[in-house]
């Protein structure tokens, strides 16, 4: 399993950070270029949410992400220190337009369900201090690479 | 690829139009700028705006937020905006949130500026 564990500073700039490294990781799998889209969009979706709830209700906790590999597929999980997730919405596009503060935000709740619309295979479950929110993609078979690296960032 | 902006007035058929050309990312990072693009042009009374999205490598939904705050802005002047977009990866999101029935979404600057609907 190769396994890269990223902790950010909740800050709207290490959105970005995030992306680059899970495209790294993603390509390094030996994911298709149609999935390494769909994994960008998820990661700045997922990262986005859990920066935005860590800014505004626990500053000083790091976003926690984490990537692994195995033969099989690609797992991302995403976790908060925001209260639990609320249940989805079925209408998007009425939220976007109804649900935005003064700064054009967004409620946390539309990158949930974006990622449900985006990504086949999406948990969101209750994490010690917040949220987890884990998405995982197959892989070919055979194309998992060897070893493993570990990174943090703040 | 941080963002990039810029903006040109072009003379349709129905009077002028802003033409605002996006590149680069917008996420949560860089979505205020385009905000602040958005509500200076409003501000200036320039209510017809076409946001040429070619060039965008990146949008999430905190782009869409910015997007559709524009809409809201010019849609209280009886203004439009108006989107140019081919690139798949990004009209998927635009899809998955139902907003293709929100924007006008067009496949080239000069169909945006003729439309008149």
């Amino acid at each position: 399993m190769a396994l890269v564990e990223l902790l950010l500073a909740p800050l709207p700039a290490h959105v970005r950070t995030a992306r680059l490294v899970v495209l790294a990781a993603a390509r390094r799998a030996g994911l298709e270029d149609g999935l390494v889209d769909e994994i960008r969009l998820a990661v700045s979706e997922s990262t986005s949410r859990a920066v935005a709830l860590n800014a505004r209700h626990a500053a000083e906790v790091p976003v926690k992400i984490l990537v692994s590999d195995d033969p099989t597929g690609l797992t991302l999980s995403v976790t908060d220190a925001g209260p639990r997730a609320g249940p989805g919405l079925d209408d998007l596009s009425e939220e976007l337009l109804a649900g935005q503060d003064a700064d054009d935000a967004a409620d946390p709740d539309v990158a949930l369900a974006v990622l449900s619309g985006l990504v086949d295979e999406v948990a969101i479950e209750p994490a010690p201090t917040g949220t987890t929110v884990t998405m995982r993609w197959p892989l070919p078979a055979g194309s998992a690479g060897p070893g493993g690296t570990v990174l943090s960032q703040s | 690829m941080d963002l990039s902006l810029s903006t040109r007035t072009e003379n349709g058929p129905a009077g002028d139009r802003t033409v605002v050309v996006v590149g680069g990312e917008i996420d949560v990072y860089t979505a205020p700028k385009l905000r602040e693009q958005l509500i200076d042009l409003v501000s200036s009374g320039q209510y017809h705006l076409v946001v040429d999205m070619e060039g965008v490598e990146f949008l999430d939904s905190t782009g869409l937020g910015v997007l559709v705050g524009g809409l809201k802005r010019v849609r209280a002047h009886e203004g439009s905006l108006r989107l140019v977009c081919t690139q798949e990866r990004i009209l998927k999101i635009f899809r998955i949130t139902g907003l293709t029935k929100v924007f006008p979404i067009h496949t080239s600057v000069e169909e945006a500026v003729a439309a008149t609907d």
